[in-house]
């Protein structure tokens, strides 16, 4: 397949489908079966298996005639490709549909108060009894718990083998008397992500993802995705302004469902505001301001490049090399210096919030929103770990929490 | 420049942040930051009454008790630790300067008993909407009306705006040149509005003026220097204040790495970590050897001191942020919710690096006065 046959096939599709008058549900299934929703994905699974590199194609032919793709905001995506990967055909008949149609939504359910960065730690526990799975324990920052039907569960399921090995994958169902969901309030005002207790819990024994002690292994797909979504390229969906019927239900959506999440955008650092807001506030003359934004348009163009770099190799079929890895990293000081440059620009407004900023709020959500980014996804500190022993090889950090059963590790007492 | 504490000033800086302790705990600024006064009446009658803190500097012919910048920068800083909610900064740090720097000897003694005794609060409206506090950034221009003078326009960003009693505006004088005015914040065509602030520990208005009568401070030809000795005193106590504040997350943050586990080992035993706690402490004691040498220059009348002044609040811009972003860093997922503490800094540390002017700013004014008449 080359580039320009992707390019005229896709074009055909929607000549002959695309139509802004059909139902959200009703077009994202018609674009399942067509495979369109999810090129790179099997073509057993609403997918056409094109290399994921050339999906940018798709989603250029998509945006030309103002397409609305399949739902692929938020966790989902992460626990598509997990299932993808990892799941039974069953939970692929079960699950991948509400995913992409929107119709349900996932979360994950891996950090814990005493385990975060060392995920591996966790110490939720699922134990079999009259063959189910009984889940206890308590989850936390678990982003969309509060609106999730599934949840991506990492849980211990043998206390006596080494950490990593103890571990299994489960499904779980969100809408049982046995989670219950607490929001929690974050820095910058929004409530995205949860307290999730677990209390006697159920799982029906085919939710389980992989082999039992294989969850590790499976949440490190998760997590791999996970940081691919995190890095600069990264676009969000905004409201199409049309006034078609899958435009107001798109709306619609966004509205509801994507409402805790408006402030994502400015987690980044809205690289894109920062010469309008200079040119608006008179600061674009200033040589001091101007060197500020030329060093934050410098390192997010690289950043961004290095992604288009890291999927151009993916669509040749080559391998990433480590251009792959780096962008969740430099996403992550590219925001921090974009929250300078604004500061800068800003002068005094910055001292402002709401509807006084002179941006509805918006430079002021980024100020206070930055932080998110250097910790979610794995904190820098994690990504560097990873970059140096896993890219670099470098020498890894002695261990004593891997050489003994789990249930003699050091933890914290939470 | 004095290099150590005396004795009595290190007395009065364990004392007041004894107080503090009890009087502003973070519970207490929570309980402050969401009310629209922004402070609690009965903590600033005892930082008044028993403490004294705002009747620090001025003179003690007019009420107060004669100390200098240095003492009134303890304050600043042992407050920015607690991160206080009180109207100190506006009214003795900005208004009382003023008034000590530009009024003559009967607005002094008619204007700070009041001040010093911190019965009324008093503030300085300086900036503009969208403009800034350096002089010429400050277009109003004052109208000659009979004996005295009004001023229409706005005057934004002003600290405890809604709670002052009395304001002084820096605006131009009829021919030019930056004055300093006073004027009953509810004095006739006067009218504020609350803003919302990104810093809920600091409440700001815009104070419109609609040919208000405003009095003139001491001699107009003698406004431009009393407002830059004014700045000077303001940008010395901010940059000790947000010290103290940066401080204090420095050491939370060190503390919380060495409670928390990860991998079975404590994560301060990450190198990583300590290298970031190093980098914290190593900026926040530049930044505070900045910060009270400024002081030390003023009380000295150090010809350098203007530009030491601004160098100072440059360098607390930066030291403050960088440890509040490490702050958050440090305590990982928790440092983002509303619930921990760190956040209520680092929204100090972000308003107070704009405050007064930015880093890149003071660096300038820095260097329009380095040396100048060494
Ligand atoms: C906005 C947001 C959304 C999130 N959404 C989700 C979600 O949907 N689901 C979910 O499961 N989790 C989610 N998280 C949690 C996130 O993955 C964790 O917060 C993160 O992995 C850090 O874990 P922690 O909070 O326990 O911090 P800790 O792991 O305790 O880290 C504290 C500090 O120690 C450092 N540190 C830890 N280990 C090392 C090491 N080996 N070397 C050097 N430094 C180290 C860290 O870098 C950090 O600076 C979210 C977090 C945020 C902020
Ligand atoms: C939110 C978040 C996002 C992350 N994103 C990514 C990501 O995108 N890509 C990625 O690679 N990692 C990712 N990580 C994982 C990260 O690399 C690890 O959390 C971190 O490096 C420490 O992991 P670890 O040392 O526990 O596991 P590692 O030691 O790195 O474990 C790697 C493998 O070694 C095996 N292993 C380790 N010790 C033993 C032992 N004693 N006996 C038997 N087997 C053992 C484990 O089974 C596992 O398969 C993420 C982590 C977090 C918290």
């Amino acid at each position: 397949m080359t580039v320009e046959q992707v390019r005229a096939d896709v074009q055909a599709y929607l000549k002959a489908n695309w139509d802004p008058n059909l139902g959200l549900v009703e077009w994202r299934l018609k674009l399942m079966d067509s495979g369109w929703g999810m090129p790179h994905w099997p073509e057993k699974w609403y997918g056409r298996g094109l290399p994921l590199g050339m999906t940018s194609i798709v989603d250029e032919e998509f945006a030309k005639v103002g397409a609305v793709g399949v739902a692929k905001m938020g966790i989902r995506v992460l626990a598509a490709a997990t299932i993808l990967e990892h799941g039974t055909d069953h939970h692929k008949e079960k699950f991948l549909r509400g995913i992409l149609t929107g119709e349900e939504t996932w979360c994950q359910l891996f950090s814990e108060p005493g385990s975060g960065s060392d995920l591996a730690g966790a110490a939720t526990r699922a134990d079999l009894k009259d063959g189910k799975w009984i889940i206890n324990g308590q989850k936390v920052w678990t982003t969309s718990a509060h609106h999730a039907h599934y949840g991506l569960l990492l849980a211990r399921t043998d206390w006596d083998a080494v950490k990593h090995k103890g571990l299994s994958y489960f499904i779980l169902d969100m809408h049982q008397p046995g989670v219950d969901v607490h929001q929690l309030k974050q820095m910058n005002g929004h409530a995205s992500f949860n307290q999730v207790f677990l209390t006697e819990a159920v799982i029906e024994p085919e939710y389980q993802v992989a082999e039992l002690g294989e969850g590790w292994k499976v949440a490190t797909t998760t997590l791999m995705n996970e940081r691919r979504g995190a890095d600069s390229a990264r676009k969000y969906d905004s409201a199409s302004e049309r006034l078609e019927r899958i435009y107001e239900e798109e709306r619609a959506e966004i509205a509801t469902v994507m409402a805790p999440y408006t402030w994502y955008p400015q987690r980044m650092g809205r690289v894109d505001m920062l010469i309008d807001r200079a040119k608006a506030l008179g600061k674009f003359d200033d040589p001091a301001t101007r060197q500020e934004i030329a060093k934050v348009l410098t390192l997010a163009k690289s950043a961004e490049w290095t992604a288009r770099r890291a999927r151009a190799a993916s669509a040749a079929g080559k391998p990433q090399g480590p251009e792959g890895s780096i962008g969740k990293l430099a996403a992550s000081i590219v925001a921090r210096a974009a929250n300078l440059a604004h500061t800068t620009i800003a002068g005094p407004d910055a001292m402002l919030t709401g509807d006084d900023d002179g941006t509805e709020g918006v430079v002021a959500e980024i100020l206070v929103s930055t932080p998110a980014i250097s910790i979610a996804g794995g904190t820098d500190e994690i990504q560097r770990n990873i970059i140096s022993e896993r890219i670099l090889k470098m020498p890894k950090e002695m261990r004593t929490d891997t050489d003994r059963p789990f249930r003699d590790v050091p933890r914290n007492q939470v | 420049m004095q290099f150590s504490f005396s004795e009595e000033q290190e007395e009065f800086r364990s004392m007041l942040r004894r107080f503090l302790e009890a009087k502003s705990p973070p519970s207490a600024v929570r309980a402050q930051m969401v009310t629209d006064q922004g402070y609690d009446p009965d903590v600033w009658a005892s930082l008044a009454g028993e403490l004294g803190v705002t009747a620090l500097h001025i003179p003690e012919e007019y009420g107060g008790a004669g100390f200098g910048v240095s003492e009134l920068a303890i304050a600043a800083e042992e407050m920015g630790r607690a991160l206080l909610c009180a109207p100190f900064f506006a009214s003795t740090v900005m208004a009382a300067t003023a008034i000590i720097n530009a009024g003559s000897d009967d607005q002094k003694r008619t204007l700070l008993p009041d001040l010093a005794s911190g019965d009324v609060i008093a503030t300085l409206a300086a900036a503009e909407p969208g403009g800034g506090w350096a002089p010429d950034q400050i277009k109003m221009t004052a109208t000659k009306a009979g004996d005295g003078y009004t001023l229409t326009g706005a005057k934004s960003y002003v600290l405890d705006g809604m709670n002052a009693g009395r304001i002084v505006i820096a605006a131009n004088a009829p021919g030019g040149g930056i004055a300093l005015f006073t004027a009953a914040a509810d004095g006739q065509g006067v009218s504020r509005t609350a803003l919302k602030s990104m810093d809920p520990t600091r409440k700001l208005a815009r104070i419109d003026f609609d040919a208000a009568p405003v009095e003139l401070l001491g001699d107009a030809a003698a406004g431009a220097e009393a407002y830059a000795k004014t700045m000077d005193v303001m940008l010395t106590c901010l940059a000790n204040e947000m010290n103290g504040g940066a401080e204090r997350l420095r050491e939370d943050a060190l503390e919380y790495v060495s409670m928390r586990m990860q991998f079975g080992r404590s994560i301060a035993s990450f190198q990583t970590t300590k290298h970031k706690a190093a980098d914290m402490l190593l900026d926040v004691e530049l930044s505070k050897a900045a910060g009270y040498s400024a002081a030390s220059a003023l009380d000295d009348d150090d010809p350098d001191a203007r530009a030491v002044a601004s160098l100072a609040k440059a360098a607390a811009s930066e030291a403050y942020f960088q440890t509040a972003v490490h702050a958050v860093q440090m305590h990982g997922g928790i440092g983002f919710t509303f619930d921990n503490d760190t956040h209520l800094w680092f929204k100090r540390a972000k308003q107070s690096e704009a405050f007064l002017g930015d880093a890149n700013l003071h660096r300038e004014r820095m260097m329009q006065h380095w040396g100048t008449e060494a």
